[in-house]
């Protein structure tokens, strides 16, 4: 339905239904939108690059150095998915305030002098936002991946001559590989797309492009163009993840040989 | 060539009263052994014994309690798997799943940072030597059982290390295919003169293959010697019962003398036997039991009185291999029945259930021990 609403035209209060492609060109061209969807593009791969380098060695912890407790480490990664994400959203903004958890318990140690505006209501704040709610779903794939590496390879690898770095460069990580491609994945796609956190917490300057979808479908009352901004994103998003599979895999080949 | 024995060669590997324990478990309690160079070594023991823990030391993935492990005149205290002259064959292999064949027999080389047209030619030779030249760039995944055994081969001697461990390395292997690599293995490590450290629970394997053996229970080492000497004398019913198939008979001592003692064995009657038969500081009084190979019985068919001794006995069950019979037998006033094996030559009658035998025994084929 949203694909077909892209190629029509809204007139007012009724649609008028012929095919166009003038909604694509307005999405493509207009430099609001393209500058929404390469800073919603830029976010989400800092959120999932932050997410992904701060899962990395949780799991690792967890997997490697974890031995009786394992699945109450796991049980408390999740612990957050227990309250709404609303309310994680809404947590991080007390916690980032302009009298904010943060800057009082600074102010209180006398370390800044006046409240810290730079992390609140910008991109850094979607980030650090982002970048919480989405850390279990890159842990625990990349968890799966680790605990699936069979422990006498690294031995083996220790057994010829390999120290703890060169190890885990030459076999853990190399194994570790698809949990990381999976994690990147699931953590990109939903955070691109992503409107309540930059709604709550992103104030002007880190409105992302789902919010401006929603504005079309909603204020503007320009449903097609909101369809066809969607469409667009949903393209880019899924060329995205393509080239990082395909880019994964080409290097996990290049590395067999 | 090097000679089967090896009585004057170095000491490659020497272990001084190694203990580990875990927890409250003891699982090694005080060996004590010297390894030789250049000699094929067994540690054999049922599951459990702490043979696995031991070359697991040996190799440096673990540390001893107590005790000292010296490795080709080194202590090697403190020292990581890493740096040891050592390399090992897993279990399970440990074939590197995301590396080509080549890049797993070259793995530990790579650090060398040898000229690439040289270590290409290691590779290669490393493989051939294995039986697997021109493998090099398949996928280690599509490999077989016994080509990825080859390929943890092949990784190991590439690094030239003074010792090989091998941790059961044909367990995972059908018969087959195992009959084939002891031979090949044991071929190998003649060619190659490096020692090898074979652990395993199969004591045919451990027969074939090696040129001593320890033979472990329980944390310790129960008896050190040559397969040949194992299976002729061993020093205790443990051993005797866990090398190959052994009756137990009880037996008491009635008369001793400077040289013989007099033995009055169950089912089998009074037997004298050369004091040097038994086990070193074993007195006549402490003999309870002795044993006897069913080899070393032979049933008497077609009245052929042809044994030293011959005693009588009903046939319990035969089992037919081919090549041997195995009987059950019941000897004269006797409830547990002895094994007794017979080649099947030709023209041999098999006897059946219920059937009396005359078996027939040499009275220096019993064996004495604690």
């Amino acid at each position: 339905m949203v694909v077909t609403f892209s190629f029509w035209t809204q007139n007012y209060l009724d649609l008028d239904t012929t095919f166009t492609l003038a909604n694509y060109r307005e999405a493509w061209t207009d430099p609001l939108y393209r500058e929404l969807t390469l800073r919603s593009l830029r976010i989400s791969l800092v959120v999932t690059v932050v997410t992904v380098l701060l899962a990395f060695p949780i799991a690792y912890h967890v997997s490697f150095h974890v031995h009786h407790r394992k699945a109450l480490w796991l049980f408390l990664i999740t612990v957050p998915f227990w309250t709404s994400y609303l309310l994680r959203v809404f947590l991080w903004k007390v916690i980032l305030g302009y009298n904010g958890v943060l800057n009082s318990a600074l102010l209180g140690l006398g370390l800044i002098d006046e409240p810290l505006s730079f992390i609140l209501y910008n991109a850094n704040a979607v980030v650090i936002t982002l970048a919480h709610a989405w850390a279990p779903f890159a842990i625990l794939p990349i968890f799966v991946a680790l605990e699936r590496i069979d422990r006498s390879l690294l031995e083996a690898a220790k057994d010829l001559g390999d120290g703890p770095v060169r190890s885990f460069f030459r076999i853990t990580l190399p194994l570790a590989m698809p949990g990381v491609v999976a994690a990147t994945i699931i953590v990109l796609i939903p955070t691109v797309g992503d409107y309540i956190t930059p709604r709550l917490v992103g104030g002007t300057e880190g409105l992302m492009i789902s919010n401006m979808i929603q504005v079309q479908f909603g204020k503007a009352n320009n449903a097609p163009l909101g369809a066809a901004l969607a469409v667009s994103s949903m393209f880019i998003v899924g060329g995205i993840s393509l080239l990082i599979f395909f880019a994964t895999r080409k290097i996990g080949r290049g590395g067999a040989d | 060539m090097l000679d089967t024995e090896k009585p004057h060669a170095r000491t490659i590997i020497e272990l001084d009263g190694v203990t580990k324990n875990f927890g409250a478990v003891q699982a090694l309690k005080g060996i004590t052994a010297n390894i030789r160079e250049g000699e094929f070594f067994s540690l054999l023991g049922p599951s459990g014994c702490g043979k696995t823990t031991l070359l697991r030391m040996i190799a440096g993935f673990d540390d001893p309690t107590t005790g000292t492990i010296t490795i080709d005149n080194k202590a090697m205290a403190g020292i990581a798997a890493n740096h040891r002259p050592t390399n090992m064959v897993f279990q399970s292999y440990a074939i590197f799943p995301h590396l080509s064949v080549a890049d797993n027999v070259g793995y530990g080389l790579k650090k060398r940072r040898l000229p690439k047209a040289e270590y290409k030619r290691e590779v290669e030779q490393a493989l051939e030597m294995v039986d697997l030249g021109g493998y090099g760039p398949r996928a280690a995944h599509t490999l077989s059982g016994g080509q990825r055994q080859r390929v943890a081969l092949a990784r190991a001697l590439i690094m030239k290390p003074k010792v090989v461990l091998l941790d059961e390395p044909l367990s995972a292997l059908d018969k087959k295919l195992r009959d084939q690599m002891q031979l090949e293995l044991r071929q190998l490590q003649r060619s190659v003169g490096i020692t090898f450290i074979l652990v395993t629970h199969d004591q045919e394997e451990a027969l074939i293959m090696s040129d001593r053996i320890a033979v472990m229970f329980d944390g310790q080492i129960e008896q050190l010697a040559t397969p040949e000497e194992l299976y002729r004398r061993p020093v205790n019913q443990r051993v005797a019962s866990f090398i190959g198939v052994m009756n137990f008979l009880e037996a008491r001592a009635t008369k001793s003398s400077e040289t013989h003692v007099s033995l009055d064995v169950q089912a089998l009657g009074k037997i004298d036997i050369p004091r040097a038969g038994l086990p070193d500081g074993m007195k006549p009084e402490e003999i309870h039991r002795v044993g006897v190979r069913p080899e070393m019985m032979t049933i008497l068919i077609d009245g052929a009185p042809s044994a030293e001794r011959i005693v009588e006995g009903e046939v319990v069950e035969t089992s037919y291999y081919g090549d041997m019979t195995y009987y059950s037998v019941r000897l004269n006033g006797l409830e547990a029945p002895v094994t007794i094996s017979m080649r099947n030559t030709a023209g041999r009658a098999v006897l059946r259930p219920g059937e009396t035998a005359r078996v027939g025994f040499a009275t220096d084929s019993i064996i004495v021990f604690r």
